[in-house]
């Protein structure tokens, strides 16, 4: 199995990391671009709110980034280490009354882009979202 | 280097913002942010956004979006989108937005749909 590990400070600049180093694991997975572009995508938007929903901010507490590939499928671990959410909670951003609104439509391109999504409070704390795709 | 350049024509009464990058979060969603604001402050609100040299685009990007369009609405104006790549036209769709935003794939008929 082929893994990598990251820690990122919890400020924005951490999105663009921790993408770059999605695309570059999965180039190496031998990802087309259509899987890459989902990879950085999925990556991008479970960093961005394990910065400011999860860590909210809080340079004191790191991201934790893992890919890992076996056989065919890549999973990514991104892990914050904040209160947590429920992600029930979290409105539809597709609902009607919602369609205005200027955030929430993260958890929506994971879900959209990535073949599985699954949230976990770990044991320590914080939240944590595990997510596959089938190259 | 900026991640997205954002460069204005006026075509009539209509401002076009030519944008050229990636709009994601930090950088490339202020950018536009503050370009809408400078506009809107100068007394133009008939927006034209031409998306097709913005190679990517992210869940804030899209909230920019959508913000941008509340902002032109309020002041009383329509801001319209030009030349959406697949990848912008797939997450509107996926979001509902498309049925949201006016969308054009030629200028002249977005220009026209003005008057």
């Amino acid at each position: 199995m082929n893994t990598q590990e990251i820690k990122l400070p919890s400020r924005i600049e951490s999105v663009d990391a921790a993408a770059e180093a999605a695309d570059e694991f999965a180039k190496k997975c031998g990802c087309g671009e259509e899987c890459v572009y989902a990879l950085d995508l999925a990556v991008r938007e479970s960093v961005a709110n394990a910065v400011k929903h999860g860590n909210k901010f809080d340079e004191s507490k790191n991201i934790e980034v893992s890919f890992s590939a076996s056989g065919d499928v890549i999973e990514i671990m991104v892990r914050d280490f904040g209160t947590g959410f429920s992600v029930a909670d979290v409105p539809d951003p597709t609902d009607p009354e919602n369609l205005l609104k200027s955030n929430g439509r993260g958890i929506l391109f994971m879900n959209s882009f990535m073949d599985e999504v699954k949230w976990e409070n770990p044991p320590g704390g914080g939240l944590q979202v595990k997510m596959r795709k089938k190259l | 280097m900026s991640d997205i350049t954002i460069t204005e024509r006026q075509a009539g009464d209509v401002t076009i913002l030519d944008l050229d990058g990636k709009v994601t979060i930090g950088e490339g969603s202020v950018a536009l942010r503050t370009a809408i604001r400078r506009v809107l402050g100068e007394g133009k609100n008939r927006i034209l956004l031409n998306l097709g040299g913005v190679g990517y685009i992210d869940s804030s990007g899209i909230g920019e979006l959508v913000s941008s369009f509340t902002a032109v609405n309020k002041e009383g104006g329509t801001l319209k989108l030009l030349n959406l790549t697949q990848k912008i036209q797939d997450l509107l769709a996926i979001t509902k937005l498309l049925t949201v935003f006016d969308v054009y794939e030629d200028e002249a008929a977005a220009l026209a749909s003005y008057n």
